[in-house]
């Protein structure tokens, strides 16, 4: 078999209540066998709770070369942070 | 002390030899199993594979060094896990045959994985209900690693029965190599009759038929054949092993036997 098996990204919660992030990736012939590989290669040190994969192909990725259409116009547009607010000392988790 | 004392306590000490000989064969097929998987290490067909199988050999050293404990402890003699493991030669291993096999091709070491994942899932789940409650406690944990190595080994061997021509065709060479040690699984003998009285162990043959309706269901979903009814009984729980296990046990001791006492 000179075919690799396809990429697979995974995506891991660390415990009950979080979102899923993304920690890496890995090659599988099925889904199956992308969560077992994704358990025994991301989740050995009871890093997880729940396993996401998903065929890298199927990610849509933003163009680096549009980098600046997308992104730079948000540049000069600081009124769009909260930062003009006064926060009352109550609030703690703003 | 009366007759019927001295037989009561004869009776006990037989019952506590039979208790150790069970409890070293539980550990001593983990720890064989675990070792032949520790042979992939750096081998495996894929990085994510070598993981994997890697992960399994730790789960079965894990449960024979909790089995070998309690064996030491059981006998008497002043034997810990690693005095069982590795000064022990090959005739006083208790493992079955099957696993002591050598890794063969990836479809050999799937079909053997299974058929042992099978018969564990089986006992393991019998044994969480043993009135000993050490062991039970031991085969609870264990259960919970083995319905994981199940579902490995089940995956891959319908990726490889229901994979391409060449994979068919490994996989159902595997399957009619390996079977004639399936035989012992179901085999009792005065040990597991003895445990099996006492509540320690279930009755060996009850096992057999929920046992084959799993094999059964796994190897349709293979789209494998079941082979033939094994008709010879290997009996490497009562240490008679196939030549395979010397040259194993020869890898597996060689550090202790060289330099004895050596500590890492």
């Amino acid at each position: 078999m000179n075919e690799e098996w396809p990429l697979f990204e995974v995506f891991i919660r660390s415990r009950s209540g979080l979102e899923h992030k993304h920690v890496g990736s890995l090659h599988a012939a099925d889904a199956r066998m992308a969560i077992e590989h994704a358990r025994d290669v991301y989740t050995r040190r009871q890093e997880g709770v729940s396993i996401w994969v998903m065929r890298s192909a199927d990610i849509i990725a933003s163009d680096p070369g549009e980098a600046e259409a997308l992104f730079e116009p948000a540049r000069d547009k600081v009124y769009r942070h909260p930062t003009f607010y006064v926060i009352p000392d109550e609030v703690k988790n703003l | 002390m009366s007759s019927a004392e001295r037989h009561a306590a004869e009776s006990e000490r037989e019952l506590q030899a039979a208790r150790c000989r069970y409890v070293l064969r539980l550990g001593d097929t983990a720890l064989v199993l675990g070792q032949r998987l520790g042979e992939w290490v750096g081998h495996a067909p894929a990085l994510e594979e070598d993981l994997g199988l890697a992960n399994l050999a730790l789960d079965l050293v894990g449960q024979a060094r909790l089995l070998l404990t309690y064996a030491g402890e059981l006998e008497g003699r002043g034997r810990d896990e690693d005095d069982l493991a590795f000064l022990r030669d090959a005739p006083e291993f208790m493992n079955l045959a099957l696993a002591e096999q050598p890794n063969g091709d990836f479809a050999v070491t799937i079909v053997r994985q299974w058929l042992i994942d099978t018969w564990q899932l089986q006992v393991y789940r019998a044994l969480a209900a043993s009135t000993d409650t050490r062991l039970a406690a031991i085969a609870a944990k264990a259960l919970k690693e083995t319905l994981y190595h199940h579902r490995f080994s089940s995956g891959w061997l319908a990726r490889l029965g229901d994979g391409t021509a060449e994979s068919h065709e490994r996989a159902q060479r595997a399957l009619e190599e390996l079977w004639r040690f399936t035989a012992e699984f179901f085999a009792p003998d005065e040990v597991d009759e003895r445990v099996h009285a006492a509540g320690i162990a279930p009755e060996l043959p009850g096992l057999a038929a929920p046992w084959s309706a799993q094999v059964d269901a796994d190897l349709a979903a293979a789209t494998l054949r079941r082979p033939a009814v094994a008709s010879y009984s290997w009996h490497g729980k009562r240490g008679v092993h196939t030549e395979h296990l010397g040259h194993l046990l020869a890898a597996m001791q060689h550090l202790q036997r060289t330099y004895p006492g050596l500590r890492w």
